[in-house]
């Protein structure tokens, strides 16, 4: 195991994927908190749909990927709000059509184009070999804007995604940073698509905070053990990965999430099974005394 | 000068118009107790009132030095999100939002553990807000609420859900504030009872502006008997 772990570092790619991966599971458990909470999830599964059409194109035109679908990420990500936002088209259905059309509109245009070839399928599920040293450059500089922008509203993230009325009438402006956190959550979609693939990254941003949700109680708490959590799962999931032959890595990493999701669900069962006994073993001994 | 004042005060729900022509002043200690049947606009208007929706037509005016974020401010139950991860501390805390900058500072933290010492809730700072119990969930949110204010809180049906001994805990909880701490009360009520004993003033919504006054005077209307009173 330490073989492979020393031969995964001495390739560039190796160390690549481990930045840009480390990096985006980061930002992908900041922000799955706040989804999962505000039952925004379908918008970041929408969102990774559109993100894989817009990669379709961009490569068809021949022109840089995550550049290209950057700007579209972020104008989608403020229709897909909007829509949410409307009562008279339901949020979610408007965003299976969105989503849907964006993978119809992408597989197309690979048809017509290139053709079902070897990038495609790592643009869907994921690939260590895929990131250029351009796409971890691009990947640093995002993903330090997301956790900056991230750690300066936390209070306020914190008060829309709880309350967000509340927040409103403190002079919150509530509009301002559910926009936010769909932007910032396109912005971590696009970084993280190559590693984990555009069908797949959505997972990275649900299970760390549902699986840290089970175990613990309080804000802060999740937002960090959800981080550490997402950080392990990429390591183990990018090495399973390399030690496999280049498996998709973003199938590998969702993969390994699974387990920790079951691992904590759990923990989760038994605490409350002897917390159940404890109260149970209490009201016998308070019975036995009076 | 009053502290709130509503005039020709028309506010909407999704577009229909739900209440017209309503005017009233609120004046500072008041205890005003918004009645009417479900439906009738009770919420739309204190979402008016807090600035959460525009009024259609009309003005609301705040005097007595009361600024939009001098207000606190208890949404009503089911709008909460019962199971969320969050200690007791950090709800309280979030209360603080109108009055701090990026981050909490020093005074934030000791104004949270005040009103968490005001609703006698201190002992559970570090518990989790999803395994309290309903009443004990309404003393966080009222202490979040008195976080944000000194001056007015807006409740919307505090009291609904809650079992007559945590009713009539929180009730006085109420009284309290009003009286010790001088903070103007203004509650949506569905509890006829509780009304009558908690509030100095009635509004009573139906439409329109069915009656505004003292509780004193309510008394003496005949909705005051089509409502149950004695």
């Amino acid at each position: 195991m330490f073989d492979i772990l020393v031969s995964m570092f001495s390739y560039s790619y190796g160390i690549r994927a481990i930045v840009v991966g480390i990096l985006v599971a980061l930002c992908a458990s900041l922000l799955g908190v706040s989804l999962i909470l505000k039952k925004y999830a379908m918008v970041g599964d929408g969102l990774s749909h559109v993100g894989f059409g817009s990669l379709a194109i961009a490569t068809a035109l021949n022109v840089a990927p995550l550049e290209v679908s950057l700007p579209i990420m972020i104008v989608v990500a403020f229709i897909l709000l909007k829509i949410s936002e409307n009562s008279k088209i339901k949020g979610d259905s408007a965003i299976a059509l969105i989503s849907t059309s964006a993978l119809a509109i992408g597989v197309v245009v690979i048809s017509v184009t290139s053709g079902m070839n070897i990038d495609v399928y790592n643009y869907m599920f994921g690939s260590i070999l895929a990131i250029s040293q351009s796409d971890m450059i691009l990947c640093i500089i995002l993903s330090v804007i997301v956790i900056t922008l991230f750690i300066l509203f936390y209070n306020r993230i914190f008060a829309v995604t709880f309350d967000e009325n509340s927040a409103k009438a403190m002079g919150v402006r509530t509009n301002y940073y559910n926009m936010l956190i769909a932007i910032l959550t396109a912005v971590t979609i696009v970084i993280g698509m190559k590693l984990m693939g555009a069908l797949l990254i959505s997972g990275l941003l649900i299970f760390p905070a549902l699986s840290s949700m089970r175990v613990f109680k309080k804000f802060k708490s999740v937002v960090i053990s959800s981080a550490i959590i997402s950080i392990a799962c990429v390591f183990i999931g990018i090495y399973l990965s390399f030690a496999f032959n280049n498996l998709a890595t973003g199938a590998c990493i969702v993969c390994v999430n699974l387990v920790v999701f079951f691992v904590c669900w759990l923990v989760a069962f038994i605490k409350q099974k002897v917390e159940l006994n404890k109260r149970k073993k209490q009201v016998v001994l308070e019975n036995k005394q009076e | 000068m009053s502290l709130i004042n509503c005039k020709n005060l028309t506010v909407a729900y999704e577009g229909k118009t739900v209440l017209s022509n309503l005017n009233f002043e609120i004046e500072k200690g008041w205890r005003v107790f918004v009645i009417g049947e479900n439906g009738s606009g009770k919420t739309t208007l204190m979402q008016t009132m807090l600035g959460l929706k525009k009024p259609l037509e009309g003005k609301i005016i705040y005097g007595d030095g009361l600024k939009h974020n001098d207000i606190g401010y208890l949404p009503q139950q089911r709008e909460i999100k019962k199971d969320f991860p969050a200690s007791v501390y950090e709800v309280v805390l979030s209360g603080r939002l109108n009055k701090c900058g990026l981050f909490y500072t020093k005074k934030d933290k000791q104004a949270a553990l005040e009103s968490m010492a005001k609703l006698d809730i201190l002992d559970l700072k570090n518990n989790s807000f999803k395994d309290l119990s309903g009443g004990q969930q309404q003393r966080v949110l009222l202490a979040r609420a008195l976080c944000a204010t000194n001056k007015i809180l807006m409740l919307d049906e505090p009291l609904t859900g809650l079992d007559s001994k945590t009713s009539a805990y929180l009730s006085s909880l109420l009284l309290d504030l009003n009286t010790k701490h001088e903070i103007t009360l203004i509650i949506i009520s569905h509890n006829f009872e509780s009304t009558m004993n908690l509030s100095t003033h009635i509004l009573h919504l139906n439409d329109n502006q069915v009656f505004f006054g003292t509780t004193k005077d309510y008394k003496k209307t005949t909705y005051y008997k089509l409502m149950g009173g004695k």
